[in-house]
Parts: C-alpha cells; structure tokens; sequence
C-alpha cells in the first residue's frame, strides 16, 4: 500500500515561472489492485505518478510505502527502493535506440551486476511470455508500436517490482492494441501485481479491470470511485 | 566484490555500445585527442632521446679536462702543463687534445677539426688522411671522390685522404667531425711546434676523487679552468629539459583549447543523449551508476587517444626520425638533419605524458559529466 | 626549473587537486551550515546532487595523489644528477629548503584523501547519510594542508638551483650525525625488526579479533596507523641496510632505484594503502555507530579489515624477502 499525506510538488521554486503541479493530496493507493488517475491535460497526473514511483521527491508531505517512509529518503536510496518496487512503462515508451530488444529488457538489472546468464535467460522469458522472444535480437527502432510497447512492459518487469507505473499507456494505440494492453494488465493483476495508470483514455477508465479512479482537477483530487470492492 | 565486477563489466559493455552509436562525434573526439597525445609525446620522446645520444657521447669523453684562461679568455695550455698534471695522484691518461673550429666557406658550414687521441687506436692517423663524419661526408659528396679538399683559414689548399666516414648511426656530435694527424693540424691552422694544446684530458682512476683532483690542480695551476664531464653533463641536461619545456609550455595553450573542445563535447548534450540518460535514471540507474559510466567513457576515450598517440609518435621519432619535429627542436647546423635516434621510452616520460594530457580531458570533462548525471529522471515523462 | 617536463606535470597535477579540495571545502561549509535531509526544498535536492560531483572529484584527487607521490619521488631520483652531491631522491629534495615539506605533507595528503573516501563511502551505505557534517567538516580540514602542499611544490620547484651543492643520504642517513633522519638510521635494527614482524603478528591477530567485535576493529584501526610508523623506522634503520647489502647505508628512498629491483615500490605501496584503510577503519569504529548503519557498516568494516591485513601481509612477506634474499648478515 502507498499512502499519501498532503503532498505538494512545486516546480522551480523560488523563480518567476513557479508552478504547483500538484497540492495536498491525500490518498491512500491499495496494493494489488489496478488504480487509474484521470483528469484534464495539466491537471498533475504525471507529476502525481513521479512522486508515487519515486522518480521525484514532493517539496512537502510525506509519502509512505508499506508504512516505511520513502519520501525524505535522498537519491540515492530513492533509487534503490524505486528499482526493486517500481516498474515502469511511458507513454513514449522510452526504449533506447540502437540497442537490442533484449538489451533493452536486461538495462534496469545492469547496476544490480547480476550474473548475465541468468539475467539473459530471465529476459527472454519475459519476451517469450510477451511473444517478442523471435525480435531478441532486432534493434528497437524498427519495432511497431504495440511491440515497444511490450517491450517497455518486459523492461518494467525485469528486475520484478511489486508495483507498474504506467503514464498514458493507451495514447499512441490503436483500438485493438489498446485492448491488447488491457489483457496485458489483467494478466499482470492475476499474478499478484499492483498497476496505476494514468489516462484520460474512456477504453481504459471504464474498463472493468480498474479498481479504483482518482480524479483530478488544477493539482487536486476532486473525487475518488471505488470498484469491485472487495 | 563479485557483483562490483560484475557492475563495471555491464558499464562498459554499455558505454563500449553507447560510444559506437554516436560514431561520428567520438571519432572527432578521439582523433583530436590522439592528436594532441602524438605532438606531446613526439616532443617527449625526441627531447629525450636527444639527452640520451648526448650522454651516450659524452661516455667517452674524459672525466676531467683543463683549460688555459688568458684574461678570462680560452688559450692554448703550455706544454709544461702536461708534465705537470702527471704528478697529480690520481689522475691518468692524461694527454694534451689539439681540436678546433673551422668554417668552411665553400658550404657554410662550421666543422669541429680535432687530432684523435693517442688511445684511440682505431683511428690513428698518418699525414695526409683522414677520418670524416658522415654529415660532413654528405655534404661535400665524397663518397665518390675519395678525397677531402679544404681551404685553410690562411688560404692554402689542403688535399686528404680519406681513410673512413665515421658511421651515421646514433652519432649526433660526430656529424661534422675532421680528424687528422697533428703534423696536418699544426701547418692546416699554422699552429707552431710547440705551441701548446688546445686544452688537456685526462681520466681518474676513482670517481669519488674527482673533486679533490680539481680543487688539487686550481691550486697548482691557478690560471686554469677545470672542467668535468659531471659539469657537462649537468649543463647538456639542463638546457635539453629547457627547450623540452618551453616546447611543452607552447603547447599547454594547445591543450587548453583541447580541454575547452573536450569540454563543449561532453557539455553539448544533445536532446536524444539527455532522454537516454533520462531513460536509464527512471528504469533504476543511479546518478552513481550514470556517473561511473561516463567516466569509463572518459576513461576509455583517454586510452585509446594514450595508446594510438603514443604508438604514432614512437612511429614518428623513432622510425621517421621526427620529421615534424626536428627543425625546432633541434636548432642546430645543416649538417644534422640525417641521424636515427635509439628507440628510448621510459616509466617517467609516460606517465609525464599521462599526466598532462589525461588531467585537463578529466578536468574539463568532469562537471559536464556531473551534470548529465543528475539529470531528473522524470524528464522522460514529458 | 619549472619547465622541465616532469615537474610540469607534477605542479598541472597539484594545481588540479588544489582547485578541486579548495572548492570543495567552499562547499563543505554550505554543508556544515544548511543541511538537513529532512527538507525537500530546491536548496536542499541541490546540494544533495552537488555531493555527487565534490565525491567523484576527491576520488580523482585520491588516485592523482597516489600517482604524484610516486611521479615526485621518481622525478626526484632522476633529476639526482643536475645537484652536485645528490646521488638520490633525498639530496633533490634537499636542495632547498621546501623540498621535504612538500613531499611529506604530499603524504599527509593522501591519507587525508583516503580517509575522505572511506568515510565517503560508510556514508553512503546509510540512508540518512550519518557522517555527511563529519566528511564535509574533514574536507574543510583537509583544505589548507593541500593548499600548502601546491604552495610548497611551486616553490619549491621555483627554486631548485643546479648551483646549490646538497647533501644526500649517505650524508644524513647516518647515524653518526644529527638530525631526525639520523635518529632514524641509528635506531637498534635489532629492536626494529622485532618492532616490525611482532607488529605484523599483533596487526593479525587483531585482525581475526575485528571480525568478532567492534572493538576489535578499533584496536586494529589504532595499532594499523601506528604501525606505519614502526614500518618506516625500521625500513630505514634495517630493512634497506639489508637491501643495499652494506650495514651503514640507509637511504628510504635509494630502494626504489631500478638496481634494486624497485623492491621499494612493492614494499611502500602496500604499506601506505593498507595504513590509509586501517586509518579509516580506526576513525569509523571509534565513531559511535549510526542505527541506519547497523546492518551495513559492520560488514564493510570486515572487508576492510580484510584488505588492509592482505596488505599489510604483503608488506611483510616483501620485507622478509629482502632480508632473506640479501648476503648481508647483521646477526651472528
Ligand atoms: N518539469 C516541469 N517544470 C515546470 N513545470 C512543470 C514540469 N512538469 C510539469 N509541469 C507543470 O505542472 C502541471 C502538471 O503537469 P502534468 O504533466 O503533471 O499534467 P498531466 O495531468 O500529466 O497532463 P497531461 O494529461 O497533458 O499529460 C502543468 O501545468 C505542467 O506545465
Ligand atoms: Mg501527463
């Protein structure tokens, strides 16, 4: 579980073009569960998932993960709770250029100095599960967007986080392939793993995987649906 | 200890990869960097290698040598000065030299005249021959004529045989060398019989007791001046280090515009490098992690630039004979520009080498490293 | 003299390191005044980032000084035939009168750095960076000590007349005379060596006690820095006797000559590492020990301990080959 108390995230402090992305939030997000912040462009969703990810620190409030608190920790601790908890998938995918589809996938593991076999063997299960394994090798530009996109899954997976993080998932697919994802994220649910997305995309609020709907306006929550309550 | 390795193994793996994909700006970087490396290290190496020739000359020079002063200025030394320099203890082989300058118009070029030594067995001398070094040799074309003809400073002509060319190899002071018997010397520079020496050699039977010996003969022959091979030495040095560092100290300013373009390549993060970084921070990489990176990129980057430059200016001095180089440094007559110098690298000039190139790339390269590593990783969210 | 190559090199090197150290402790001060983990305001998640380029830098600085204190002494040695009287390092370094200065506190420079590193690195194993006002009140410290080194080297550089005739160890390391370094030689060599493997031997068994108890560390932090000492005494008044086969020469530095073998190197480099890290190891276990450590920091402490007794192992097998190894018999 991650619990949020009163959370503000205000960028360039101090200077002319400040800005209050986000303002005293207070939630609570339950663990195994599929969560989706919604709301306009602007309205601080993406700001909102750096600070629960861990990818930013809020100017104030405090953030707790599993009752430990996260949000005071520096850098570089920040980074070693983010890389075993965290897995993440962009809205732009993110995947780096001129590299393997698998080495894309093993990246998040590098720092980790695992031993390679088995991190390669680790990988291509996870391309194999994703039906990516037979474009190991091929280089990630000339992926289709469905397939970066099931890259970037395999990549958030890699190193087994409790929790996916997934920014506007939907935005650069077609119907199919956004139905595709949502398959993807039930299966994900199945194994145990909590997911929040943000979207402002109807196919996936409304779909009936989601558990739970945070809306937002201007920085704020404004109302929060719970579904099949348990 | 085993996941470290393991750590830096994927690094470089990783910035071997990433190097590659930007092809085009990194050869630039490295070939610039190399180039820098190749100048330094040519003048490195000669400088050097010019010491060591100098040095190897000087072996066989003799440990002490005592010169007449006639109001501050060099004269002949008595013939007496012999006889009584032998009853110094300590002292041995001792010899009066005659040697001299002479220029020859014919060229433009200053020869060094000399009668060989009475222990130089291997070129002793009747009237009438001689032995040439091999600059010399060149110069007046005599391998074809078999005879050297000069015009004495007094106008007489002089014609010699020529017994043998001094070999070219590794013999810097010998290029313009004349030898010939004292018989020739005297009428050549219209020297009387016993007119003295043009200074006196000798050796010293234990090297401990060369300053005893000095101080012994100024007390007995106060006019002389007495120098040793030591003194030489130090003075060969001496200047060889200052024309090294004020080459060196020229080419600081290269450097520094070396480090000010190493710098504007590591700080002129392009838009896609910034992502990637960005990338690598919010999949979990650390500021450290990116940090150790870009310093193995560094790292990586200086040695290779290390090895192709130094690789090319050991090619450059040594096989090439520094043709770059050779005019600045060197400065001296026409008569040298033919010699091979020893192949002679050592600890010390490499790791100078490394000090002063592989410092300002670090230096220069370090904040921009810095801050490409504490890039926000939630730029990649916009 | 400063446009030898060498020496060039030798001042770019302490000018690089002085720059860094100095800016270093400009913002070690920041430090001292402002932090506080707890805020994540701007200034706060700035200074924090800063950490990252002041650590990476200290750590550049550290293995250049390694490097200078090797490049010095070996530039010293070579430049030994420009000073009438020198036939060393030592009488270089005597020419003037700023010579030893600066290479002694060149050594005090690096176990400065390399205490910097080890604390470095302890505090960044904890999560509220527990001795990040102790590290940065040390660079403050550690600050004028580098500024005097540069200071010392330039001028001791500026002035290095070829004319000045200096008196070189077979001079000074003699027991006959007076001075410190004279002391030294004449210290019993007897009692210097049984100083030396009894500290050996005391230095293992501490070793095996830090792996029980933190006290145990502390012991071995203590007695490893001290031991430098004994190591160097008995170097001079011994070891290099043995080295250079003849009872009364006892130059610490003709051992790194080439016609020994460089045996000096294989002995010094091992001993000044594994006395840095016993330094730090000392330092952190007389620290009261953060709870955000209390996992991690006792581990480290164990492989440092490790790697220092390797060292310090290393130095003493080095030392006994010599003597083994020599025909010189100083007891019957
Ligand atoms: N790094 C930044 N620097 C300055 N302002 C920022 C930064 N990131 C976000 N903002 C501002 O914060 C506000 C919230 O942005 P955010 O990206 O969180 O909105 P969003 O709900 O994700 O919008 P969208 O649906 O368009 O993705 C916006 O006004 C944005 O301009
Ligand atoms: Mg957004």
């Amino acid at each position: 579980m991650i619990e949020l108390k009163d959370v503000s995230k205000i960028y360039n402090e101090g200077r002319p073009n400040e800005v209050r992305a986000v303002t005293d939030v207070t939630l609570s997000i339950p663990a195994g569960r599929v969560t989706v912040f919604k709301g306009p462009s602007g309205s601080g969703k993406t700001t909102l998932l750096t600070l629960v990810g861990c990818l930013a620190r809020p100017t104030e409030g405090r953030i707790l993960l599993d009752g430990e608190l996260i949000s005071s920790l520096p850098e570089r601790f920040m980074t070693e709770v983010r890389r075993r908890t965290f897995g993440f998938v962009f809205q732009r995918f993110n995947l780096i250029r001129g590299l393997s589809v698998l080495e894309n996938v093993m990246i998040p593991a590098y720092p980790l100095g695992p031993d390679y076999r088995e991190l390669k063997s680790r990988a291509m299960d996870l391309l194999a599960r994703l039906k990516l394994d037979h474009k190991a090798k091929m280089k990630t530009e000339y992926l289709s967007g469905g397939e970066s996109q099931r890259v970037a899954i395999a990549r958030a997976l890699i190193n087994d986080p409790e929790w996916i993080i997934a920014d506007e998932p939907t935005a650069n697919l077609d119907s199919k392939l956004a139905l595709q994802f949502l398959d993807e994220v039930r299966q994900l649910k199945e194994t145990g793993k909590s997911i929040i997305i943000t979207s402002h995309d109807d196919r996936i609020v409304n779909a009936d995987v989601v558990d739970m709907v945070v809306e937002m306006e201007d920085g704020r929550i404004i109302g929060i649906e719970e579904r099949n309550a348990s | 200890m085993r996941h470290w390795l393991a750590r830096q193994r994927y690094l470089v793996d990783f910035t071997l990869a990433a190097l590659l994909r930007r092809k085009g700006r990194n050869l630039m970087l490295l070939f610039i960097y190399t180039l820098v490396i190749f100048i330094l290290a040519s003048v490195i190496f000669f400088g050097s290698a010019l010491r060591h020739e100098a040095k190897a000359v000087l072996k066989g020079a003799p440990e002490v040598t005592v010169q007449n002063l006639v109001m501050g200025r060099h004269a002949m030394a008595p013939p007496e000065w012999v006889e009584k320099l032998k009853k110094v203890r300590g002292a041995r082989r001792i010899e009066g030299r005659l040697w001299g300058y002479f220029y020859d118009k014919a060229n433009g070029a200053n020869y060094t005249v000399m009668v060989p030594s009475r222990y130089d067995r291997k070129n002793a001398l009747k009237d009438g021959e001689t032995i040439i070094g091999a600059g010399l040799a060149r110069v007046r074309d005599v391998r074809r004529i078999g005879h050297l003809f000069l015009l004495s400073p007094k106008g007489k002509l002089m014609k010699l045989k020529v017994k043998r060319i001094l070999p070219e190899t590794s013999e810097l002071v010998s290029a313009d060398l004349v030898l010939m018997s004292r018989g020739d010397f005297l009428r050549f520079f219209d020297l009387p019989e016993n007119g003295g020496y043009t200074d006196i050699a000798m050796q010293v039977r234990n090297r401990n007791e060369v300053a005893k010996i000095v101080e012994k003969i100024s007390k007995m022959l106060p006019t002389a001046r007495v120098i040793t091979r030591e003194d030489v030495l130090r003075t060969y040095e001496n200047v060889f280090s200052w024309r090294e560092g004020v080459v060196l100290a020229m080419l600081s300013a290269a450097l520094v515009a070396f480090a000010i373009f190493a710098f504007d390549k590591a700080s002129g993060l392009s838009a896609e490098e910034r992502r990637e970084i960005g990338i690598l921070k919010a999949v979990g990489w650390e500021t450290s992690d990116i940090l150790a990176m870009k310093l193995w990129e560094g790292g990586l980057v200086s040695l290779f630039a290390f090895i192709f430059g130094v690789a090319a200016a050991y090619a450059h001095v040594f096989l090439f004979d520094a043709g770059v180089l050779a005019p600045v440094l060197k400065g001296w007559s026409v008569l040298y520009p033919q010699f091979s110098l020893t192949p002679q690298v050592d600890r010390l000039q490499l790791a100078t080498l490394a000090f002063v190139t592989v410092i300002p790339f670090t230096a220069a390269t370090l904040v921009p490293i810095w801050k490409a590593a504490i890039t926000d990783p939630d730029v990649v969210m916009r | 003299m400063i446009f030898d190559p060498p020496v060039m090199a030798l001042l770019l090197a302490s000018a690089f390191s002085t720059v860094i150290v100095a800016l270093g402790a400009v913002f070690g001060v920041h430090v001292l005044l402002h932090w506080n983990l707890a805020d994540g305001h701007a200034r706060q998640i700035r200074m924090e980032k800063r950490t990252y380029l002041v650590s990476t830098a200290l750590m550049l600085v550290m293995v250049l000084q390694l490097a200078t204190l090797v490049l010095f002494v070996h530039n010293a040695d070579r430049m030994a035939v420009l000073f009438t009287g020198a036939m060393c390092a030592v009488g270089t370094l005597n020419v003037n009168e700023y010579g030893m200065p600066a290479f002694l506190i060149q050594v005090a420079v690096f176990f400065g750095a390399a205490l910097w590193l080890i604390v470095n690195a302890a505090d960044n194993m904890g999560r509220d960076y527990p001795y990040t006002r102790f590290k940065y009140g040390l660079l403050v410290l550690l600050a004028p000590l580098v500024i005097a080194g540069g200071v010392l080297e330039w001028l001791y550089f500026l002035n290095l007349d070829p004319n000045v005739i200096t008196s070189c160890c077979s001079k000074l390391f003699t027991p006959e005379n007076a001075g410190i370094q004279a002391d030294l030689s004449s210290a019993d060599p007897k009692l210097a060596l049984y100083a030396l493997f009894g500290g050996l031997a005391l230095l293992m068994g501490l070793a095996v006690w830090a792996m029980r108890a933190r006290a145990g560390a502390a012991a071995y932090g203590i007695a490893g820095s001290l031991f430098f000492i004994v190591a160097i005494v008995a170097i001079i008044s011994a070891v290099s006797s043995y080295i250079y086969e003849t009872p009364n020469h006892h130059c610490p530095f003709c051992i790194l000559k080439p016609q020994y073998g460089f045996i000096g190197y294989f002995l010094y480099l091992p001993l000044f590492l594994a006395s840095a890290i016993a330094l730090g190891i000392g330092v952190l276990s007389l620290w009261p020990l953060p709870d955000s450590l209390r996992d991690r920091l006792p581990m480290r402490l164990h492989h440092l301990v490790l790697v220092s007794a390797g060292l310090f192992a290393i130095f003493g097998a080095v030392a006994l080959y010599a003597i083994l190894a020599s025909h010189l018999i100083m007891f019957g």
